[in-house]
């Protein structure tokens, strides 16, 4: 029996419960096809009304143009840009999770994986709205891409950061769809064998791709697991560094340092699992999936965001130190400006919610109490957009010349238009988990019988 | 023509590659296995050999990367060369970020589609025709009754013994 719990200790149960290989089936599936519960509908409702109200601010500053933004003559870049840098950062842990997870063999990532995915699918959606409305006229959006065109070929310019972010935030989103896609449908045929509905049926037929599966195809399917993974991995790193690099390029103090890929990266991956932990506390309690997404997947996201926060503190304090100690004396006013000046209180809630509150996560009484990491989880994602917030405006808005120095205050609008890619990003989630297996069918078997297997020679000893 | 198959059912992915052991080592060659989820050593057990679909995303990615590479050059220095900032008409490393996105792009879309195409997998295909329960909890072992040597009786009673649930012989059209 001493063995028992001292194997246990040691590799901590990834389902909980003695579910056997059917169980998993029908505990994942069963909350799919049945009718909704008030739970879900509630903050369907709620999301669906949010994103609604998106719909119509983003209609208005279409029809009237930017100018109901409150930018000015020199913070040209604020709300908009914030929003956009933010959500790609919470795509990133999908993607963490997902990709490199996998590569460095953590089991703990089998029964979270799939809703991470549709995390950074969902995220990158969003994130791509706010460039494209930021174009001000929206309906030439395409003439980003190279395409051969009627002004001459007029080709776009290969040399600028901007572009390269259309590049990389498409190729991203591209290559996230299909690891995901791919990676649901072994599950979409177990959906499609029980399902009774005709359209149902015919849908998860169509998409399951006549899986049936033999164990070639399995043997295939593994590599090809790895090799997505294997691209995801530098793929999701490129995309935050080229993010980061739109502004490293231009020379701003501020901006124009050469922490801010590495810095990005890390901050992305932070909020990212802030997120991923905000959306896990309400999917494991609405879909009644705590078997599979228990209290040690929980707990190791809350280390994951412990680290990164700490690395990101730590960015924050390298960079105040490099403002002084290069002894630029633009770069030095612009820190101590956003410390001290009048946007201080939205850098002391930055400082506070990234460095400050991940510190709590030392501790196991609250990285296992789920209120408190509830609270952390909403609290780590305020402070990264407020990251981003604080990177942008405070730069821009007192430049070189003191004459120009103006405020930047939001409008209604753009208040709205973020609240509203809250209510798209949750309303896309909450279809995704109402309609399509939140967790990996086919992983969490493998983890499951693994983990019987071992059992058994456990209580053979 | 029709095909006659042997087909062993089993509840246990350790009874099911125990059978496969046992029948490879009676040089019965196995059609196929059928399971829920990808069973560790199942490729070794049957003898697949490694997958070739690294060498696809090679070519791919590889593909990829130069014609990335080739465009940005044409369009920035053939096609219509405009002076931006100063910078050179080739500025060789400003277009390795775009490269590389579309070096990842082909990779992993190639990757895919050649899976598809080996996998034989597409929308509108109907599944093969052992699936019940397969994509739950059961795993099947298909033998295929070739040639007049395949010994019905003597392969289901391998099977049987290493704790098939059920061993049954069907007939397919083709």
């Amino acid at each position: 029996m001493a063995r028992l719990t001292v194997a246990s200790a040691m590799r901590p149960l990834q389902v909980l419960g003695d579910r056997t290989i059917k169980d998993i089936t029908e505990d994942v599936c069963r909350p799919v096809e049945q009718r909704s519960g008030w739970g879900w509908k509630t903050l369907f409702i709620v999301a669906f009304l949010t994103m609604a109200m998106g719909v119509g601010m983003v209609t208005y500053q279409t029809l009237k143009g930017i100018g109901v933004w409150g930018l000015n003559k020199t913070v040209g870049w604020a709300f908009d840009i914030t929003n956009f840098v933010f959500w790609v950062g919470i795509g990133h842990a999908g993607t963490l999770i997902s990709a490199i997870l996998l590569l460095f063999r953590q089991k703990w990532r089998t029964s979270i994986n799939r809703a991470a995915e549709a995390m950074t699918i969902f995220a990158v959606i969003c994130a791509g709205i706010f460039p494209v409305i930021h174009m001000g006229r929206p309906w030439l959006a395409f003439w980003v891409f190279p395409y051969p065109n009627m002004r001459g070929s007029l080709w776009v310019n290969f040399r600028s950061p901007l572009l390269w972010d259309v590049f990389a935030i498409s190729t991203y989103f591209l290559i996230s769809l299909v690891f995901w896609y791919v990676g649901m449908i072994p599950d979409l045929a177990t959906m499609r064998d029980r399902t009774k509905g005709k359209i149902k049926k015919f849908l998860f037929s169509l998409f399951s791709l006549g899986w049936d599966g033999s164990s070639r195809t399995w043997a295939r399917y593994e590599a090809l697991t790895l090799i997505l993974a294997g691209l995801a991995t530098p793929i999701v790193v490129s995309v935050h560094t080229i993010v980061s690099i739109d502004f490293a390029t231009s020379v701003i103090p501020g901006w124009h340092t050469t922490i801010f890929p590495p810095y990005f990266v890390v901050g992305a991956v932070f909020s990212g699992f802030g997120m991923v932990l905000t959306l896990l506390i309400i999917t494991r309690k609405v879909m009644h999936w705590e078997n599979y997404i228990t209290m040690h997947h929980l707990e190791n996201v809350c280390k994951v965001l412990l680290l990164t926060g700490s690395i990101v503190g730590f960015a924050y304090l390298t960079e105040f130190f490099v403002a002084w100690y290069s002894g630029n004396q633009y770069e030095l006013f612009t820190f101590l400006n956003r410390a001290k000046g009048p946007y201080a209180w939205a850098y002391w809630t930055m400082v506070s919610c990234n460095l400050l509150v991940p510190q709590f996560l030392w501790f196991k009484k609250i990285r296992t109490s789920i209120p408190a990491m509830f609270v952390i989880s909403i609290l780590v994602n305020v402070g990264m957009w407020f990251e981003r917030f604080v990177i942008i405006v405070t730069s821009l808005h007192r430049d070189y010349l003191p004459s120009s120095w103006v405020m930047y205050k939001p409008t209604v609008i753009e208040v709205g238009t973020l609240i509203g890619s809250f209510g798209l990003f949750f309303t896309c989630f909450l279809l995704f988990i109402r309609f399509l297996p939140g967790i990996a069918i086919h992983e969490v078997k493998i983890v499951a019988s693994a983990q019987q297997k071992r059992e058994e020679v456990i209580r053979n000893v | 023509m029709y095909r006659r198959f042997l087909v062993g059912t089993f509840d246990d992915e350790k009874k099911l590659l125990a059978s496969v052991r046992s029948l490879r080592n009676h040089h019965i060659d196995i059609y196929d296995v059928y399971s829920p989820y990808a069973i560790h050593g199942i490729d070794e057990a049957m003898g697949l050999g490694r997958s070739r679909l690294p060498w696809v995303t090679f070519i791919a990615a590889f593909i990829g990367l130069v014609l990335a590479m080739l465009f940005q050059f044409w369009t920035s220095v053939v096609d219509w060369p405009i002076n931006v900032g100063g910078k050179p008409d080739n500025s060789t490393l400003a277009f390795l970020p775009v490269a590389f996105e579309i070096t990842i792009l082909f990779g992993g879309f190639g990757t895919v589609l050649a899976f598809f195409f080996r996998g034989r997998l597409f929308p509108g295909k109907k599944p093969s025709f052992y699936q019940h329960g397969i994509s739950d909890d059961t795993f099947g072992l298909v033998l295929e009754h070739s040639d007049a040597s395949f010994d019905d009786e003597f392969a289901g009673e391998i099977m049987r013994q290493l704790g098939a649930v059920k061993v049954k012989s069907q007939v397919f059209h083709s």
